[in-house]
Protein backbone atom coordinates (compact mmCIF):
# COMPACT_ATOMS: atom_id res chain seq x y z
CA UNK A 1 0.00 0.00 0.00
CA UNK A 2 1.37 3.38 -1.02
CA UNK A 3 2.07 5.93 1.69
CA UNK A 4 -0.11 8.92 2.50
CA UNK A 5 0.28 12.52 1.37
CA UNK A 6 0.52 15.37 3.87
CA UNK A 7 -3.03 16.49 3.05
CA UNK A 8 -4.37 12.96 3.59
CA UNK A 9 -2.59 12.69 6.93
CA UNK A 10 -4.09 15.93 8.21
CA UNK A 11 -7.60 15.06 7.01
CA UNK A 12 -7.34 11.57 8.53
CA UNK A 13 -6.35 13.03 11.89
CA UNK A 14 -9.06 15.72 11.78
CA UNK A 15 -11.76 13.21 10.84
CA UNK A 16 -10.63 10.51 13.25
CA UNK A 17 -9.97 7.95 10.52
CA UNK A 18 -6.90 5.75 10.22
CA UNK A 19 -6.60 6.69 6.55
CA UNK A 20 -8.49 8.71 3.94
CA UNK A 21 -8.54 8.50 0.15
CA UNK A 22 -9.20 11.05 -2.59
CA UNK A 23 -12.89 11.29 -3.37
CA UNK A 24 -13.99 10.20 0.12
CA UNK A 25 -16.22 12.63 2.01
CA UNK A 26 -15.18 13.15 5.63
CA UNK A 27 -16.35 15.32 8.51
CA UNK A 28 -13.44 17.18 10.10
CA UNK A 29 -13.15 18.77 13.54
CA UNK A 30 -11.96 22.35 13.17
CA UNK A 31 -8.84 23.39 15.15
CA UNK A 32 -9.03 27.07 14.22
CA UNK A 33 -11.66 29.28 12.60
CA UNK A 34 -10.67 32.68 11.18
CA UNK A 35 -13.08 35.36 10.01
CA UNK A 36 -12.73 38.99 8.98
CA UNK A 37 -14.85 42.12 9.15
CA UNK A 38 -16.36 41.71 5.67
CA UNK A 39 -17.52 38.10 5.90
CA UNK A 40 -17.50 37.66 9.69
CA UNK A 41 -19.67 38.99 12.54
CA UNK A 42 -21.49 41.35 10.17
CA UNK A 43 -22.84 38.27 8.39
CA UNK A 44 -22.92 35.58 11.09
CA UNK A 45 -24.05 37.42 14.25
CA UNK A 46 -27.69 37.54 13.22
CA UNK A 47 -27.66 33.96 12.00
CA UNK A 48 -26.25 32.69 15.29
CA UNK A 49 -28.88 34.68 17.18
CA UNK A 50 -31.60 33.28 14.93
CA UNK A 51 -30.40 29.76 15.72
CA UNK A 52 -30.15 30.56 19.41
CA UNK A 53 -26.68 29.01 19.29
CA UNK A 54 -23.37 29.91 20.90
CA UNK A 55 -19.82 29.70 19.57
CA UNK A 56 -18.74 26.08 19.98
CA UNK A 57 -15.30 26.99 21.33
CA UNK A 58 -14.27 30.69 21.66
CA UNK A 59 -10.64 29.60 22.15
CA UNK A 60 -10.57 28.34 18.56
CA UNK A 61 -11.98 31.46 16.91
CA UNK A 62 -9.93 34.44 15.70
CA UNK A 63 -11.48 37.59 14.21
CA UNK A 64 -9.36 40.01 12.19
CA UNK A 65 -10.64 43.40 11.01
CA UNK A 66 -8.85 44.29 7.79
CA UNK A 67 -11.19 44.79 4.83
CA UNK A 68 -12.83 48.08 5.89
CA UNK A 69 -9.88 49.25 7.99
CA UNK A 70 -9.61 52.12 8.62
CA UNK A 71 -13.20 53.17 7.98
CA UNK A 72 -13.52 55.50 5.00
CA UNK A 73 -17.28 55.99 5.29
CA UNK A 74 -20.14 55.44 7.68
CA UNK A 75 -21.08 52.00 6.29
CA UNK A 76 -17.55 50.76 6.96
CA UNK A 77 -17.43 52.36 10.40
CA UNK A 78 -20.66 50.61 11.42
CA UNK A 79 -19.39 47.25 10.17
CA UNK A 80 -16.19 47.68 12.21
CA UNK A 81 -18.13 48.71 15.32
CA UNK A 82 -20.39 45.66 15.02
CA UNK A 83 -17.32 43.42 14.60
CA UNK A 84 -15.74 44.87 17.76
CA UNK A 85 -18.92 44.44 19.80
CA UNK A 86 -19.53 40.88 18.69
CA UNK A 87 -15.95 39.75 19.34
CA UNK A 88 -16.12 41.22 22.85
CA UNK A 89 -19.49 39.61 23.62
CA UNK A 90 -18.34 36.20 22.42
CA UNK A 91 -14.97 36.42 24.14
CA UNK A 92 -13.01 35.59 21.00
CA UNK A 93 -9.59 36.92 20.02
CA UNK A 94 -9.88 40.05 17.87
CA UNK A 95 -7.07 41.74 15.95
CA UNK A 96 -8.54 45.14 15.20
CA UNK A 97 -6.79 46.99 12.41
CA UNK A 98 -3.28 45.67 13.00
CA UNK A 99 -2.88 43.78 9.76
CA UNK A 100 -4.35 41.64 6.99
CA UNK A 101 -5.93 38.44 8.32
CA UNK A 102 -3.69 35.81 6.70
CA UNK A 103 -0.56 37.74 7.63
CA UNK A 104 -1.74 38.35 11.21
CA UNK A 105 -2.43 34.63 11.73
CA UNK A 106 1.09 33.81 10.59
CA UNK A 107 2.72 36.66 12.52
CA UNK A 108 1.15 35.44 15.75
CA UNK A 109 1.73 31.74 15.12
CA UNK A 110 -1.95 30.78 15.29
CA UNK A 111 -1.67 28.21 12.51
CA UNK A 112 0.46 25.20 13.45
CA UNK A 113 1.67 22.11 11.58
CA UNK A 114 -0.94 19.39 11.16
CA UNK A 115 -3.88 21.62 12.09
CA UNK A 116 -7.17 21.57 10.21
CA UNK A 117 -8.34 25.19 9.86
CA UNK A 118 -11.20 27.03 8.22
CA UNK A 119 -11.21 30.67 7.16
CA UNK A 120 -14.03 32.90 6.00
CA UNK A 121 -11.90 34.13 3.10
CA UNK A 122 -10.83 32.63 -0.20
CA UNK A 123 -7.12 33.17 0.49
CA UNK A 124 -7.30 31.03 3.63
CA UNK A 125 -5.00 28.47 1.96
CA UNK A 126 -2.27 30.89 3.16
CA UNK A 127 -2.30 28.88 6.40
CA UNK A 128 -0.69 26.03 4.46
CA UNK A 129 2.65 27.83 4.78
CA UNK A 130 2.81 26.45 8.33
CA UNK A 131 1.98 22.91 7.20
CA UNK A 132 -1.72 23.13 8.12
CA UNK A 133 -4.72 22.29 5.96
CA UNK A 134 -6.72 25.50 5.77
CA UNK A 135 -9.73 26.00 3.51
CA UNK A 136 -11.80 29.05 2.65
CA UNK A 137 -15.60 29.03 2.97
CA UNK A 138 -18.47 31.51 2.80
CA UNK A 139 -20.28 33.12 5.73
CA UNK A 140 -23.08 30.54 5.98
CA UNK A 141 -20.56 27.72 6.37
CA UNK A 142 -18.66 29.85 8.88
CA UNK A 143 -21.92 29.94 10.83
CA UNK A 144 -22.12 26.15 10.52
CA UNK A 145 -18.61 25.77 11.92
CA UNK A 146 -19.33 28.26 14.74
CA UNK A 147 -22.30 26.10 15.78
CA UNK A 148 -20.94 22.59 15.23
CA UNK A 149 -17.13 22.92 15.22
CA UNK A 150 -17.14 20.66 12.15
CA UNK A 151 -17.23 20.78 8.38
CA UNK A 152 -17.39 18.20 5.57
CA UNK A 153 -14.57 17.92 3.06
CA UNK A 154 -14.22 15.83 -0.06
CA UNK A 155 -10.67 14.51 0.18
CA UNK A 156 -8.85 16.07 -2.79
CA UNK A 157 -6.19 14.54 -4.98
CA UNK A 158 -2.70 15.85 -4.32
CA UNK A 159 -0.88 17.85 -6.97
CA UNK A 160 2.79 17.98 -6.04
CA UNK A 161 4.78 20.90 -7.37
CA UNK A 162 8.54 20.51 -7.19
CA UNK A 163 10.50 23.74 -7.60
CA UNK A 164 13.96 22.70 -8.72
CA UNK A 165 16.99 24.94 -8.17
CA UNK A 166 16.99 28.35 -6.50
CA UNK A 167 15.07 31.40 -7.68
CA UNK A 168 17.29 33.99 -9.38
CA UNK A 169 17.84 37.58 -8.24
CA UNK A 170 14.71 39.70 -8.65
CA UNK A 171 12.47 36.61 -8.83
CA UNK A 172 10.07 35.65 -6.05
CA UNK A 173 7.31 33.28 -4.96
CA UNK A 174 4.84 35.57 -6.71
CA UNK A 175 6.54 34.87 -10.03
CA UNK A 176 6.30 31.12 -9.40
CA UNK A 177 2.56 31.46 -8.80
CA UNK A 178 1.87 33.65 -11.83
CA UNK A 179 3.79 31.16 -13.94
CA UNK A 180 1.73 28.29 -12.48
CA UNK A 181 -1.55 30.14 -13.09
CA UNK A 182 -0.67 30.46 -16.77
CA UNK A 183 0.57 26.89 -16.99
CA UNK A 184 -2.10 25.05 -15.00
CA UNK A 185 -5.08 27.37 -15.40
CA UNK A 186 -7.55 28.24 -12.67
CA UNK A 187 -9.77 25.15 -12.58
CA UNK A 188 -7.74 22.81 -10.40
CA UNK A 189 -10.55 22.27 -7.90
CA UNK A 190 -9.94 18.52 -7.65
CA UNK A 191 -6.54 19.16 -6.09
CA UNK A 192 -4.73 20.24 -2.99
CA UNK A 193 -1.34 21.63 -4.02
CA UNK A 194 1.78 20.61 -2.12
CA UNK A 195 4.88 22.70 -2.84
CA UNK A 196 8.34 21.20 -2.37
CA UNK A 197 11.85 21.28 -3.75
CA UNK A 198 15.04 23.24 -3.25
CA UNK A 199 13.53 26.64 -4.08
CA UNK A 200 10.70 26.16 -1.57
CA UNK A 201 13.05 24.94 1.16
CA UNK A 202 15.05 28.16 0.70
CA UNK A 203 11.99 30.43 1.01
CA UNK A 204 10.99 32.39 4.11
CA UNK A 205 7.58 31.89 5.74
CA UNK A 206 6.37 35.12 4.11
CA UNK A 207 7.24 33.78 0.68
CA UNK A 208 5.72 30.36 1.42
CA UNK A 209 2.57 32.22 2.37
CA UNK A 210 2.42 33.57 -1.19
CA UNK A 211 2.68 30.06 -2.67
CA UNK A 212 -0.18 28.79 -0.52
CA UNK A 213 -2.25 31.99 -0.73
CA UNK A 214 -2.34 31.86 -4.52
CA UNK A 215 -3.41 28.21 -4.55
CA UNK A 216 -6.75 30.05 -4.56
CA UNK A 217 -5.91 31.47 -7.99
CA UNK A 218 -5.21 27.94 -9.23
CA UNK A 219 -8.74 27.13 -8.08
CA UNK A 220 -7.28 24.44 -5.79
CA UNK A 221 -8.84 23.23 -2.54
CA UNK A 222 -5.83 24.59 -0.67
CA UNK A 223 -2.01 24.73 -0.68
CA UNK A 224 0.58 23.20 1.65
CA UNK A 225 4.26 23.28 2.49
CA UNK A 226 5.53 20.56 4.84
CA UNK A 227 6.96 22.08 8.04
CA UNK A 228 10.74 22.26 8.42
CA UNK A 229 13.32 24.16 10.49
CA UNK A 230 12.19 27.47 8.95
CA UNK A 231 8.59 26.79 10.06
CA UNK A 232 9.59 25.86 13.59
CA UNK A 233 11.87 28.88 13.98
CA UNK A 234 9.09 31.20 12.84
CA UNK A 235 6.60 29.71 15.30
CA UNK A 236 9.06 30.05 18.16
CA UNK A 237 9.74 33.64 17.19
CA UNK A 238 5.98 34.29 17.10
CA UNK A 239 5.78 33.11 20.70
CA UNK A 240 3.84 29.92 19.95
CA UNK A 241 6.49 27.22 19.55
CA UNK A 242 5.22 23.98 18.02
CA UNK A 243 4.96 21.27 20.66
CA UNK A 244 4.25 18.28 18.41
CA UNK A 245 6.39 16.16 16.14
CA UNK A 246 6.89 18.21 12.97
CA UNK A 247 8.36 15.20 11.19
CA UNK A 248 4.94 13.52 11.29
CA UNK A 249 3.53 16.20 8.99
CA UNK A 250 5.10 15.41 5.65
CA UNK A 251 4.13 13.23 2.71
CA UNK A 252 5.50 9.70 2.97
CA UNK A 253 8.40 8.92 0.67
CA UNK A 254 6.23 6.36 -1.11
CA UNK A 255 3.10 8.56 -1.19
CA UNK A 256 1.16 8.49 -4.44
CA UNK A 257 0.72 11.94 -5.97
CA UNK A 258 -2.16 12.14 -8.42
CA UNK A 259 -0.33 14.74 -10.48
CA UNK A 260 3.20 16.17 -10.48
CA UNK A 261 4.65 19.30 -11.98
CA UNK A 262 8.25 20.46 -11.97
CA UNK A 263 9.11 24.16 -12.08
CA UNK A 264 12.61 25.08 -13.17
CA UNK A 265 12.93 27.78 -10.51
CA UNK A 266 16.50 28.70 -11.40
CA UNK A 267 15.51 29.56 -14.98
CA UNK A 268 12.24 31.35 -14.17
CA UNK A 269 12.19 35.01 -15.27
CA UNK A 270 9.98 37.62 -13.52
CA UNK A 271 6.34 37.26 -14.59
CA UNK A 272 3.53 39.70 -15.21
CA UNK A 273 -0.17 38.93 -15.60
CA UNK A 274 -2.07 40.94 -18.20
CA UNK A 275 -5.62 42.16 -17.44
CA UNK A 276 -8.01 40.61 -16.32
CA UNK A 277 -6.73 37.27 -15.01
CA UNK A 278 -3.72 35.84 -13.16
CA UNK A 279 -3.79 33.12 -15.82
CA UNK A 280 -2.79 35.73 -18.44
CA UNK A 281 0.77 35.57 -17.14
CA UNK A 282 3.98 35.46 -19.08
CA UNK A 283 7.61 36.50 -18.74
CA UNK A 284 8.04 40.24 -18.18
CA UNK A 285 10.29 40.15 -21.27
CA UNK A 286 7.18 39.45 -23.35
CA UNK A 287 5.10 42.30 -21.87
CA UNK A 288 4.26 45.13 -24.24
CA UNK A 289 6.82 47.92 -23.78
CA UNK A 290 4.46 50.80 -24.34
CA UNK A 291 1.92 50.33 -21.54
CA UNK A 292 1.91 53.51 -19.42
CA UNK A 293 1.41 52.93 -15.69
CA UNK A 294 -0.82 55.40 -13.84
CA UNK A 295 -0.67 53.58 -10.52
CA UNK A 296 1.76 51.08 -9.06
CA UNK A 297 0.28 49.37 -5.99
CA UNK A 298 2.22 47.41 -3.40
CA UNK A 299 -0.38 45.99 -1.08
CA UNK A 300 -2.33 42.94 0.11
CA UNK A 301 -1.55 39.76 2.02
CA UNK A 302 0.13 38.47 -1.13
CA UNK A 303 2.34 41.48 -1.76
CA UNK A 304 3.01 43.89 1.12
CA UNK A 305 4.68 41.91 3.89
CA UNK A 306 8.06 43.03 5.25
CA UNK A 307 9.82 40.77 2.72
CA UNK A 308 7.81 42.44 -0.07
CA UNK A 309 8.64 45.94 1.18
CA UNK A 310 12.32 44.96 1.16
CA UNK A 311 12.03 43.72 -2.44
CA UNK A 312 10.54 47.06 -3.45
CA UNK A 313 13.22 48.94 -1.52
CA UNK A 314 16.00 46.98 -3.25
CA UNK A 315 14.75 48.37 -6.57
CA UNK A 316 13.83 51.87 -5.36
CA UNK A 317 16.99 52.68 -3.39
CA UNK A 318 18.39 55.97 -4.74
CA UNK A 319 15.70 56.16 -7.45
CA UNK A 320 12.49 58.14 -8.00
CA UNK A 321 9.03 57.18 -9.13
CA UNK A 322 8.46 58.35 -12.73
CA UNK A 323 6.58 61.59 -13.35
CA UNK A 324 2.94 60.83 -14.13
CA UNK A 325 3.02 57.57 -12.15
CA UNK A 326 1.96 57.21 -8.52
CA UNK A 327 3.32 54.49 -6.25
CA UNK A 328 1.02 53.47 -3.39
CA UNK A 329 2.22 51.20 -0.59
CA UNK A 330 -0.07 49.68 2.05
CA UNK A 331 2.03 47.49 4.39
CA UNK A 332 0.38 44.19 5.42
CA UNK A 333 0.65 44.74 9.18
CA UNK A 334 1.46 47.47 11.67
CA UNK A 335 4.25 45.37 13.20
CA UNK A 336 5.83 45.07 9.76
CA UNK A 337 5.46 48.82 9.21
CA UNK A 338 7.28 49.41 12.49
CA UNK A 339 10.05 47.00 11.55
CA UNK A 340 10.37 48.56 8.08
CA UNK A 341 10.62 51.99 9.71
CA UNK A 342 13.22 50.86 12.24
CA UNK A 343 15.48 49.27 9.63
CA UNK A 344 15.22 52.12 7.11
CA UNK A 345 13.23 50.26 4.46
CA UNK A 346 10.32 52.65 4.80
CA UNK A 347 12.53 55.70 4.28
CA UNK A 348 13.88 54.20 1.06
CA UNK A 349 10.32 53.82 -0.19
CA UNK A 350 9.11 57.27 0.80
CA UNK A 351 12.28 58.98 -0.49
CA UNK A 352 11.54 57.42 -3.87
CA UNK A 353 8.20 59.22 -3.75
CA UNK A 354 5.90 56.42 -2.59
CA UNK A 355 2.61 57.35 -0.92
CA UNK A 356 2.28 55.39 2.30
CA UNK A 357 -1.25 54.06 2.94
CA UNK A 358 -2.82 52.53 6.05
CA UNK A 359 -2.46 48.84 6.77
CA UNK A 360 -5.43 46.83 5.57
CA UNK A 361 -6.88 45.23 2.44
CA UNK A 362 -7.22 48.69 0.92
CA UNK A 363 -7.46 48.83 -2.85
CA UNK A 364 -6.79 45.09 -3.31
CA UNK A 365 -10.51 44.37 -3.17
CA UNK A 366 -11.63 47.85 -4.18
CA UNK A 367 -12.64 48.71 -0.64
CA UNK A 368 -10.06 51.21 0.58
CA UNK A 369 -7.72 53.94 -0.63
CA UNK A 370 -6.21 53.56 -4.08
CA UNK A 371 -9.19 52.75 -6.29
CA UNK A 372 -8.85 53.16 -10.04
CA UNK A 373 -10.75 55.39 -12.47
CA UNK A 374 -12.01 54.31 -15.89
CA UNK A 375 -9.20 54.15 -18.43
CA UNK A 376 -6.41 53.95 -15.83
CA UNK A 377 -3.71 51.32 -15.84
CA UNK A 378 -2.27 49.81 -12.67
CA UNK A 379 0.37 47.22 -11.87
CA UNK A 380 -0.19 45.59 -8.47
CA UNK A 381 1.52 43.10 -6.19
CA UNK A 382 -1.91 41.66 -5.22
CA UNK A 383 -3.16 38.16 -6.05
CA UNK A 384 -5.94 38.82 -8.55
CA UNK A 385 -6.73 41.31 -11.28
CA UNK A 386 -10.31 40.49 -12.15
CA UNK A 387 -12.19 43.16 -14.06
CA UNK A 388 -13.59 45.84 -11.75
CA UNK A 389 -11.93 44.46 -8.60
CA UNK A 390 -9.80 47.54 -7.83
CA UNK A 391 -12.38 50.12 -8.90
CA UNK A 392 -13.73 50.90 -12.37
CA UNK A 393 -14.51 47.96 -14.65
CA UNK A 394 -12.86 50.10 -17.34
CA UNK A 395 -9.50 50.07 -15.53
CA UNK A 396 -6.65 47.74 -16.56
CA UNK A 397 -4.77 45.90 -13.83
CA UNK A 398 -1.51 44.00 -14.34
CA UNK A 399 0.05 41.81 -11.66
CA UNK A 400 3.69 41.40 -10.77
CA UNK A 401 6.02 40.80 -7.84
CA UNK A 402 6.94 43.74 -5.56
CA UNK A 403 10.25 43.91 -7.47
CA UNK A 404 8.44 44.25 -10.78
CA UNK A 405 5.86 46.72 -9.46
CA UNK A 406 8.64 48.92 -8.04
CA UNK A 407 10.66 48.74 -11.28
CA UNK A 408 7.55 49.66 -13.26
CA UNK A 409 6.93 52.63 -10.96
CA UNK A 410 10.43 53.94 -11.70
CA UNK A 411 10.07 53.53 -15.45
CA UNK A 412 6.43 54.58 -15.66
CA UNK A 413 5.80 51.48 -17.76
CA UNK A 414 6.09 47.74 -17.25
CA UNK A 415 9.74 47.00 -16.50
CA UNK A 416 12.03 44.05 -15.77
CA UNK A 417 13.37 44.50 -12.21
CA UNK A 418 16.59 42.66 -13.00
CA UNK A 419 17.92 45.79 -14.76
CA UNK A 420 17.76 47.56 -11.40
CA UNK A 421 19.36 44.85 -9.31
CA UNK A 422 22.51 44.21 -11.34
CA UNK B 1 -38.03 20.44 -7.17
CA UNK B 2 -38.55 21.37 -10.83
CA UNK B 3 -37.34 24.72 -12.17
CA UNK B 4 -38.27 26.13 -15.53
CA UNK B 5 -36.76 29.28 -16.98
CA UNK B 6 -35.15 31.19 -19.80
CA UNK B 7 -31.38 31.08 -19.86
CA UNK B 8 -28.69 33.76 -19.94
CA UNK B 9 -25.40 32.44 -21.28
CA UNK B 10 -21.93 33.47 -20.06
CA UNK B 11 -18.40 32.27 -20.83
CA UNK B 12 -15.61 30.74 -18.72
CA UNK B 13 -14.23 32.06 -15.41
CA UNK B 14 -17.04 34.40 -14.44
CA UNK B 15 -15.53 35.66 -11.17
CA UNK B 16 -16.93 36.90 -7.86
CA UNK B 17 -15.75 40.45 -8.54
CA UNK B 18 -18.08 40.45 -11.56
CA UNK B 19 -20.92 38.93 -9.51
CA UNK B 20 -20.48 41.17 -6.45
CA UNK B 21 -18.13 44.09 -7.28
CA UNK B 22 -15.88 45.25 -4.42
CA UNK B 23 -16.76 48.95 -4.60
CA UNK B 24 -20.39 48.09 -3.68
CA UNK B 25 -19.62 45.43 -1.07
CA UNK B 26 -20.44 47.62 1.93
CA UNK B 27 -23.78 48.65 0.38
CA UNK B 28 -27.13 46.97 1.02
CA UNK B 29 -27.88 43.92 -1.14
CA UNK B 30 -30.36 45.55 -3.57
CA UNK B 31 -27.77 48.16 -4.54
CA UNK B 32 -24.99 45.57 -4.83
CA UNK B 33 -27.23 43.28 -6.90
CA UNK B 34 -27.99 46.08 -9.38
CA UNK B 35 -24.28 45.91 -10.35
CA UNK B 36 -24.20 42.10 -10.58
CA UNK B 37 -22.26 40.98 -13.70
CA UNK B 38 -22.11 44.52 -15.09
CA UNK B 39 -18.42 44.15 -15.93
CA UNK B 40 -19.35 41.24 -18.24
CA UNK B 41 -22.83 42.23 -19.43
CA UNK B 42 -24.06 45.70 -18.38
CA UNK B 43 -27.67 44.84 -19.29
CA UNK B 44 -27.96 41.63 -17.26
CA UNK B 45 -29.14 43.04 -13.91
CA UNK B 46 -31.81 45.12 -15.65
CA UNK B 47 -33.08 42.43 -17.98
CA UNK B 48 -32.99 39.26 -15.89
CA UNK B 49 -36.42 38.05 -14.79
CA UNK B 50 -37.54 36.02 -11.82
CA UNK B 51 -37.08 32.31 -12.58
CA UNK B 52 -34.36 32.82 -15.21
CA UNK B 53 -31.40 30.46 -15.29
CA UNK B 54 -27.73 31.43 -15.62
CA UNK B 55 -25.63 29.15 -17.82
CA UNK B 56 -21.85 29.46 -17.94
CA UNK B 57 -18.59 27.73 -18.81
CA UNK B 58 -15.73 26.57 -16.62
CA UNK B 59 -14.83 27.88 -13.18
CA UNK B 60 -18.02 29.82 -12.47
CA UNK B 61 -17.64 31.89 -9.29
CA UNK B 62 -13.84 31.83 -9.09
CA UNK B 63 -12.31 34.29 -6.64
CA UNK B 64 -13.58 35.54 -3.32
CA UNK B 65 -15.53 33.66 -0.64
CA UNK B 66 -18.13 36.47 -0.56
CA UNK B 67 -21.61 35.02 -0.40
CA UNK B 68 -23.03 38.19 -1.90
CA UNK B 69 -22.00 36.63 -5.23
CA UNK B 70 -24.79 34.09 -4.63
CA UNK B 71 -27.14 36.48 -2.86
CA UNK B 72 -26.99 38.99 -5.71
CA UNK B 73 -28.18 36.29 -8.12
CA UNK B 74 -30.90 35.19 -5.70
CA UNK B 75 -31.99 38.81 -5.21
CA UNK B 76 -32.34 39.25 -8.97
CA UNK B 77 -34.57 36.16 -9.06
CA UNK B 78 -32.13 33.74 -10.70
CA UNK B 79 -33.53 30.24 -10.06
CA UNK B 80 -30.45 28.13 -10.81
CA UNK B 81 -26.92 28.26 -12.18
CA UNK B 82 -25.70 25.61 -14.58
CA UNK B 83 -22.01 25.61 -15.52
CA UNK B 84 -19.38 23.36 -17.04
CA UNK B 85 -17.64 23.56 -13.65
CA UNK B 86 -17.70 25.70 -10.51
CA UNK B 87 -15.12 27.29 -8.24
CA UNK B 88 -15.23 25.30 -5.01
CA UNK B 89 -16.31 28.00 -2.55
CA UNK B 90 -19.01 29.40 -4.85
CA UNK B 91 -20.45 25.91 -5.35
CA UNK B 92 -20.74 25.27 -1.61
CA UNK B 93 -22.08 28.78 -0.97
CA UNK B 94 -24.75 28.45 -3.66
CA UNK B 95 -26.18 25.17 -2.37
CA UNK B 96 -25.86 26.30 1.26
CA UNK B 97 -27.92 29.39 0.44
CA UNK B 98 -30.54 27.51 -1.56
CA UNK B 99 -29.42 28.45 -5.10
CA UNK B 100 -29.27 25.21 -7.10
CA UNK B 101 -25.86 24.92 -8.82
CA UNK B 102 -25.39 22.10 -11.30
CA UNK B 103 -22.23 21.09 -13.12
CA UNK B 104 -23.24 19.93 -16.58
CA UNK B 105 -20.28 19.82 -18.99
CA UNK B 106 -22.41 18.31 -21.78
CA UNK B 107 -25.10 21.01 -21.85
CA UNK B 108 -25.77 22.67 -25.20
CA UNK B 109 -27.83 25.89 -25.16
CA UNK B 110 -28.43 29.12 -27.00
CA UNK B 111 -29.14 32.35 -25.14
CA UNK B 112 -32.86 32.60 -24.44
CA UNK B 113 -33.55 28.84 -24.59
CA UNK B 114 -36.16 27.55 -22.17
CA UNK B 115 -34.70 25.01 -19.72
CA UNK B 116 -36.21 22.65 -17.20
CA UNK B 117 -33.87 21.80 -14.32
CA UNK B 118 -34.35 19.00 -11.78
CA UNK B 119 -31.54 19.55 -9.24
CA UNK B 120 -32.11 16.51 -7.05
CA UNK B 121 -32.29 14.15 -10.02
CA UNK B 122 -29.38 15.94 -11.72
CA UNK B 123 -31.23 16.40 -15.00
CA UNK B 124 -31.64 19.28 -17.41
CA UNK B 125 -33.98 19.43 -20.36
CA UNK B 126 -33.58 22.04 -23.07
CA UNK B 127 -37.24 22.55 -23.94
CA UNK B 128 -36.44 24.86 -26.86
CA UNK B 129 -34.22 22.28 -28.56
CA UNK B 130 -35.83 19.08 -27.28
CA UNK B 131 -32.60 17.77 -25.76
CA UNK B 132 -31.82 16.28 -22.35
CA UNK B 133 -28.58 16.24 -20.31
CA UNK B 134 -27.28 14.53 -17.17
CA UNK B 135 -25.47 16.64 -14.54
CA UNK B 136 -22.69 15.64 -12.19
CA UNK B 137 -24.12 14.35 -8.90
CA UNK B 138 -24.24 16.72 -5.91
CA UNK B 139 -22.12 15.38 -2.97
CA UNK B 140 -24.28 13.63 -0.36
CA UNK B 141 -23.80 16.17 2.49
CA UNK B 142 -24.87 18.99 0.17
CA UNK B 143 -27.83 17.03 -1.13
CA UNK B 144 -29.04 16.78 2.48
CA UNK B 145 -28.61 20.56 2.80
CA UNK B 146 -30.52 21.15 -0.46
CA UNK B 147 -33.32 18.87 0.77
CA UNK B 148 -33.52 20.89 4.00
CA UNK B 149 -33.78 24.13 1.99
CA UNK B 150 -30.28 25.42 2.75
CA UNK B 151 -27.68 25.26 5.50
CA UNK B 152 -29.59 27.50 7.94
CA UNK B 153 -32.73 25.30 7.98
CA UNK B 154 -30.42 22.25 8.12
CA UNK B 155 -28.64 23.70 11.18
CA UNK B 156 -31.98 24.54 12.80
CA UNK B 157 -33.15 20.96 12.37
CA UNK B 158 -29.88 19.63 13.75
CA UNK B 159 -30.01 21.91 16.79
CA UNK B 160 -33.67 21.01 17.41
CA UNK B 161 -32.79 17.32 17.30
CA UNK B 162 -29.91 17.90 19.73
CA UNK B 163 -32.15 19.81 22.15
CA UNK B 164 -34.84 17.15 21.88
CA UNK B 165 -32.35 14.37 22.61
S1 LIG C 1 -5.43 41.83 1.00
FE1 LIG C 1 -6.76 41.33 -0.73
S2 LIG C 1 -6.47 39.13 -1.06
FE2 LIG C 1 -5.65 39.60 0.99
S3 LIG C 1 -7.35 39.19 2.41
FE3 LIG C 1 -7.43 41.37 1.87
S4 LIG C 1 -8.84 41.50 0.11
FE4 LIG C 1 -8.22 39.35 0.33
Amino acid sequence: MAGATLAEKILARASGQPRVRPGQIVTCAVDLLMMHDSGGPRRVAQRLAQLGARVWDPEKVVVVSDHFVPATDLDGAEILALTRRWAREQGVRHYDGVGICHVVLQEHGHVQPGMFCVGGDSHSPSGGAAGAYMVGVGATEVTGVLVTGEIWIKVPQTLRIDCAGRLGAGVSAKDVMLHLCARLGMNNDAFVVEYAGEAVAALSMSERLVLCNMAAELGAETGLVAPDATTLAALSEAGRPFAGDAGAWRSDDDARFDARVVVDAAALPPQVAAPHSPAHSDSVECAPRGVRIDQAYIGACTGAKLSDLRMAAAVLAGRKVAAGTRLLIAPASTAMTAQAAAEGTLATLTEAGAILLPTGCGACAGMGAGMLAAGETCIASTARNFKGRMGSAEAQVWLGSPYTVAASAVKGRIADPREFLA
Amino acid sequence: MILRGRCHVFGDQVDTDALAPGPYMRKPLPELASHCLEAVDPRFAREVQRGDIVVAGRGFGIGSSREQAVQALLHLGVAAVVATSFARIFYRNALNLGLPALACPALVVRAGDELEVRPQQGEIENLSQGTRFACEPIPAPLLAVVAAGGLMPWLEARLAARRGA
